[in-house]
């Protein structure tokens, strides 16, 4: 029989609030962490608005003091104080730094869409290129690479598991949690930290701007910036932060006592080839179709049990297909189509960890009966309103008893990721 | 030398993970054996050290700095203090 997998513990550095409390309160009244960066415009960016997270309250701060990680990588910075918020939340101690007893059950995967370049960019290349290889310093290496966050972690908890890192793009934090998930149904972990992180850090976002997917329009109004689903949207507003999960068998959940947010019933990953519609950076909806079927097939829930879908929806041309894809595949429309919302609207688009940072505000809503707002689409893009009815998109705090939560991200390279959360 | 070792101390205590091994540390610890530091943290020691004390030390004086003590003859050697 299938093993059972239940989220425990979640943790949370977002720019509209860093913990887990402040993010709810934030999604609930629909603040938005989107703000006018002066450094952005001093460098000449068309995008000048994004969202930072504020971490200097976390009470996780002086564990990453202590570490020697306040010169790391943000990427790292953030999945510590989240991590270890996540792990606390889930009701498990972190262990005496001396202490020689090694937890082989839990492992880590924690990703990032971009990783570690605001080291490499601010510290490796100048310090390598003036031939100043001595003041990288030894912790450069731990500072900077990809799987920092887990190493480092790994280090803190004294995990024994897989510890390891994961990218696609910006479905990397969904594509982390299956991770997680499928190495416990396997078998091989009873406990997973998983979700992922992305760095504040102009050499993280300069490449989207030259790209000109993000928005130049609302410099002047941050806040308005991030428009998913309305008709004058015009490119993402980037973010950063991490949103981190602790999952586990429901076995050892129940055996602990452990407060259990939701049981992950199913998911799926694939691609679309860039074929068909799709390329690096459009979906290919045949592609998202199958991702999405096979989501509902493998966790073994009827279309029509899904109340609530926590969209991908960045604010960009392609909101009205991602409807569509839902509306094609569900076979649900009009007011029978199921709520939705977009977190991107208060946030920006974390890139690799959005996808991690929704699930968490998808289980947050679950728990609390609300659903939040999705800021900024009054004018919804008419695309979208020839498919589902207006009310399906929240525009203030609305009262929702939510049982069956579906969370899907796309990402560059045509790639899908889809998974499926019930109220246990 | 009471100063110099005050100063080498504050670099020290800067990679020291838990403070209380001073109270076990013999009279002239070993860097790594005795105060648990992390073996990879000896070049950013010395790092610290080259920069405030304005003095260069090479890679073959770097393999031999084991102890407290050491690090203080160095600094005294390159100084003439």
């Amino acid at each position: 029989m299938k093993k059972r997998v239940v989220v425990t513990g979640l943790g949370i550095v977002a720019p509209n609030g860093t913990g887990k409390e402040k993010f709810l309160d934030s999604i609930q009244k629909g603040i938005s962490g989107i703000k006018f960066i002066e450094e952005l415009k001093n460098l000449n960016f068309g995008c000048q608005i994004g969202g930072v997270p504020d971490y200097t309250d976390s009470p996780f701060l002086s564990v990453v003091e202590k570490y020697g990680l306040s010169s790391a990588s943000k990427t790292i910075i953030y999945s510590v104080l989240a991590a270890l918020e996540a792990w606390r939340d889930a009701g498990i101690e972190v262990p005496p730094w001396d202490s020689p007893d090694v937890d082989y059950d839990t492992g880590i995967i924690i990703g990032s869409g971009i990783g570690s370049v605001d080291i490499f960019c601010e510290r490796i290349t100048p310090l390598t290129q003036t031939g100043r290889i001595k003041k990288l310093r030894s912790t450069i290496v731990e500072h900077a690479m990809l799987s920092g966050p887990s190493a480092n972690l790994a280090g803190i908890l004294a995990v024994g598991n897989q510890v390891s890192f994961n990218s696609s793009a910006c479905s990397t934090g969904t594509e982390s949690i299956i991770n997680g998930y499928e190495r416990i149904l396997s078998g091989k972990a009873k406990r997973m930290i998983v979700g992922a992180a992305d760095a504040y850090s102009p050499f993280c976002w300069s490449g989207f701007d030259a790209m000109r997917v993000t928005t130049w329009k609302h410099n002047d109004a941050p806040a308005s910036g991030s428009r998913p689903m309305s008709a004058t949207a015009s490119g993402f507003v980037p973010g950063a932060g991490a949103g981190i999960l602790v999952i586990e068998e429901l076995e050892t959940a129940l055996q602990r006592n452990a407060r259990i947010y939701a049981e992950i019933m199913g998911c799926h990953i694939n691609a679309g080839g860039q074929r068909n519609g799709g390329t690096m950076s459009a979906p290919n909806p045949e592609g998202v179709i199958k991702c999405l079927h096979k989501t509902i097939e493998d966790a073994g829930v009827s279309n029509s049990e899904i109340d609530y879908i926590c969209g991908h929806l960045s604010s960009t041309m392609a909101d009205p297909i991602e409807i569509k894809n839902w509306a094609y595949a569900l076979n649900r429309k009009g007011n029978d189509f199921p709520y939705i919302n977009s977190l991107k609207s208060m946030i920006g688009h974390c890139i690799g960890a959005a996808g991690s940072m929704e699930t968490i505000s998808a289980i947050l809503q679950m728990n609390h009966g609300f659903l939040h707002p999705s800021l900024n689409c009054e004018d919804i893009h008419p695309e979208i309103s020839e498919i589902i009815d207006e009310e399906k998109i929240p525009h203030t705090l609305k009262k929702l008893n939510i049982n069956c939560i579906a969370k899907s991200s796309f990402g560059f390279g045509d790639v899908n990721a889809c998974l499926i959360l019930k109220k246990i | 030398m009471e100063n110099i070792k005050t100063q080498v101390v504050a670099i020290l205590n800067k990679y020291i993970f838990d403070k209380k091994v001073w109270n076990i540390a013999p009279e002239n610890p070993k860097i790594i054996a005795d105060l648990k530091i992390n073996s990879a943290r000896v070049v950013d020691i010395v790092l610290d050290v080259e920069e405030l004390f304005g003095i260069e030390i090479d890679n073959k004086t770097l393999e031999k700095i084991i102890t407290l003590n050491d690090i203080i003859s160095v600094i005294k050697s390159k100084t003439g203090g």
